[in-house]
């Protein structure tokens, strides 16, 4: 059988914050009717996870839900389990107007953990990353230098950051130079 | 910097994050029209220094259209609506209306002239 790997293939940079590949995570496009009783059930039986409120991810012990837009989500589940739950998402969003799509392997997924994690994405990202603006829960959707990018801050203060695979390895050295450990500015810290 | 919050996910976004769409509420002419609306349809645009409509996508983020309505002169967005929207909505317009009396831009202008 495939032997699937990252397009990074578990790089880490250790700077002012680790950036590292986060390694293979299953991913699932939904989009549909986010008020829908329906589509919130489905959700919960995939994910574990509430539908969350605009700008926001739920997180569970098994998956997360994540706001991408006002009729889009983006679920997290174990890699192995994706396509499995993509089509018993299909199947329980029967009737519904919504859309399922597997997309696990058109993505690469990053955290940025430590002292310096919002400064380093700060720096690549319109965004406000401090403290007041940006807390564990919230999710967003951006620019990072020149690709879009989706990131979300856990609840132990690490960064997690989803872009397309195909700028994976953009992303890794993006982020890797934006950590150097010589380019600290020293916003949002102390 | 022009920033504009974006009516569909509410982040107030920079134009780094946003695609501009060109000039708002043109009106396409279906069969029956003339080569001059077509030809103004296609080419007729408002330059205006001023008040002005147009259309942005939030393309690095939630990919959705919407309508802005700001003043090319001094940068000021006096509202965000919908895409769906065939004009401004009376709220915006009043808003316009608080803070450049008189304006005017294709059929829609300051109501109480």
């Amino acid at each position: 059988m495939s032997n699937p790997v990252t397009a990074t293939n578990g790089a880490q940079f250790a700077g002012m914050a680790t950036v590292a590949d986060a390694g293979l995570q299953g991913m699932i496009t939904l989009r549909g009717d986010l008020s829908s009783k329906v589509l919130a059930a489905a959700v919960k039986a995939a994910t574990g996870a509430k539908v969350p409120a605009q700008r926001k991810i739920e997180t569970s012990e098994s998956g997360a839900a994540a706001w991408m837009s006002p009729d889009e989500l983006l679920l997290l589940v174990p890699y192995e389990a994706a396509v499995a739950t993509t089509a018993e998402l299909a199947e329980a969003l029967k009737g519904e107007h919504a859309l399922t799509a597997n997309v696990s392997d058109a993505r690469s997924f990053f955290t940025i953990s430590g002292e310096g994690a919002r400064e380093t994405l700060a720096k690549i990202s319109p965004v406000d990353l401090s403290p007041e603006a940006f807390a564990p829960g919230d999710f967003r959707r951006s620019r990072t230098a020149q690709v879009a990018a989706a990131f979300w801050l856990e609840a132990d203060g690490s960064l997690r950051l989803v872009c397309f695979r195909s700028v994976g390895a953009y992303m890794f050295n993006l982020l890797s130079n934006a950590a150097h450990p010589q380019s600290a500015v020293g916003v949002y810290q102390g | 910097m022009l920033i504009l919050e974006c009516p569909y996910c509410g982040v107030k976004a920079e134009e780094t994050e946003l695609a501009s769409g060109g000039e708002a509420h043109l009106k396409r002419f279906g069969p029956g029209s003339d080569d001059e609306q077509f030809h103004d349809y296609l080419f007729m645009r408002e330059n205006p220094k001023g008040v002005h409509f147009e259309r942005w996508r939030h393309a690095n983020g939630c990919g959705k259209w919407f309508h802005a309505a700001r003043c090319t002169m001094t940068m000021e967005v006096f509202g965000t609506y919908a895409a769906q929207a065939y004009e401004p909505p009376q709220e915006i317009k009043d808003k316009i209306t608080a803070k450049r009396p008189g304006w005017s831009w294709r059929e829609f202008s300051d109501a109480s002239e």
